[in-house]
């Protein structure tokens, strides 16, 4: 299991392009919106929470689907399947690794992008807390939405069509921590709903994106 | 006699075959008779006027498209427990009737809002999660639609719709945390005093009858559909072997 999650990590951070990109993004969806929107202070303050979250959304969805699809490619992911390690853990494993070369650089991140867009001062330990708690969700759902589109042509399309609505709780609850957090109120509800769905997405979705993969593999 | 025996795509057919006109003939005429007992034979609404009317086509729509997911996930359930090919295609053959049921439910909505809200569109808990709910119907339409072989597209979906129902129902409750609603509580109930005057009720009961009447019916004549392309598909893959 940490052989496989150390390879994972160094083909991610070695193989060219894959690490950086989602970080890249995030930064440009905090750069372009204020240049979409305007500059007023006020609105972007306002806004902060929400931009901040569909960017990391987006940049998790983008490099979802090479999640499996390498593997699956040169036949690495058949390997595994046979391995003694069962599926649920390979697919656990990819989802860990997906998050500590996304998420968790997303959420390190995203104060100096909150700089950007002039979060209110309040929030930004809400907001690391609350990308921190909710991005393992986003890499678990995604990792779900991977499995099942693995061996399709137009795989990253379809991808983004089943995986984009069920990260709709996961965009509320992660948004409203923020929102709630930059403005003073009591964020600790949203952030526990949260940290549920997180926890709950852990114990279930491995097997049903294991379910997916082994039809696929079939 | 059990209920496996439908399982058996011939007799699935045969009994199909028997039923379809019967069923369609009932859905014809519950819809025909709420619809124009509806329309044509209650009266307006004091605020509301005519627009009241739009609710034998809304309600029941909506309430359709909800089951209609419900009945594909049993179908998906069956299908990775017993491995039943017909209720695989059932669902299949669901998913496009539940997404129109869906966009009735929200146009016939944006008819009545404009009017009546001010509004074609709200951000309210409702509408949001239906919208979502089109949304999910979608994925899965292209789920089954981009995978080629049946059996794979079958399993993959099945775990799509499961999993999907999870986060449909989840979606639900977060956008009603969310926000907080503009849309009226329930139309009708069974068990308590408020709902609408039962001069609305009767026909609105016997649209819904009509609508599920008219679900059942296009489901059938999907999944027939489903297995007839199912079988050319193997006659043709035949004669190709034959051929070489």
């Amino acid at each position: 299991m940490r052989a496989l999650l150390q390879r994972d990590l160094r083909l991610a951070l070695r193989a060219g392009g894959g690490f950086g990109l989602g970080l890249a993004f995030f930064l440009m969806v905090a750069v372009l919106v204020p240049l979409g929107v305007g500059p007023e202070g006020a609105l972007l303050t306002r806004i902060a929470p929400g931009i901040l979250w569909l960017g990391a959304l987006l940049a998790c969805l983008l490099s979802l689907d090479r999640m499996f699809a390498l593997d699956f490619e040169d036949g690495a992911l058949d390997l595994m399947a046979v391995s003694p390690l069962p599926l649920e853990g390979v697919v656990a494993m990819k989802a860990l690794a997906h998050w500590l070369v996304t998420g968790l650089p997303l959420a390190l991140l995203a104060p100096v992008l909150g700089l950007l867009l002039s979060l209110a001062p309040q929030g930004y330990v809400w907001l690391v807390t609350a990308l921190l708690v909710g991005t393992p969700a986003l890499s678990l759902i995604g990792g779900f939405g991977a499995a099942l589109t693995v061996g399709l042509k137009r795989g990253g399309l379809i991808l983004s069509l089943i995986v984009l609505p069920m990260y709709v709780p996961t965009l509320i609850f992660g948004a409203e921590a923020v929102r709630r957090g930059a403005e003073g109120a009591d964020a600790l509800v949203p952030l526990m709903l949260l940290a549920a769905i997180s926890l709950g997405s852990a114990a279930i979705l491995p097997f049903a994106a294991a379910a997916a993969l082994r039809a696929n593999l079939k | 006699m059990s209920i496996w025996e439908y399982a058996n795509p011939k007799k699935f057919m045969q009994t199909s075959t028997k039923a379809l006109p019967w069923v369609a003939g009932l859905a014809v005429v519950l819809l025909a008779i709420g619809l124009i007992w509806g329309f044509f034979f209650t009266p307006e609404d004091y605020k509301q006027g005519s627009t009241v009317k739009i609710i034998y086509l809304h309600v029941p729509s909506a309430m359709m498209a909800v089951s209609a997911w419900f009945m594909m996930l049993v179908g998906s359930l069956i299908w990775l427990i017993r491995r039943h090919h017909v209720s695989a295609l059932a669902a299949k053959a669901a998913a496009p009737v539940g997404l129109t049921f869906t966009m009735i439910g929200l146009v016939t909505g944006a008819i009545w809002g404009q009017p009546m809200w001010g509004t074609w569109w709200a951000w309210d808990p409702r509408l949001t999660s239906f919208l979502i709910l089109g949304l999910f119907y979608l994925g899965y339409i292209a789920l089954w639609a981009a995978v080629d072989d049946a059996d794979t597209a079958a399993d993959l979906t099945s775990v799509l719709c499961i999993v999907g129902s999870v986060f449909a129902f989840l979606s639900r409750y977060a956008v009603l945390f969310w926000n907080q609603g503009l849309h009226q509580g329930a139309s009708l109930s069974v068990d308590t005093e408020q709902h609408v005057s039962n001069v609305y009720a009767f026909p609105l009961w016997t649209c819904i009858a009509g609508f599920v009447v008219l679900f059942v019916t296009l489901v059938l004549m999907r999944t027939r559909t489903e297995i007839r392309s199912r079988r050319i598909r193997a006659l043709m893959a035949r004669e190709r072997a034959g051929v070489l």
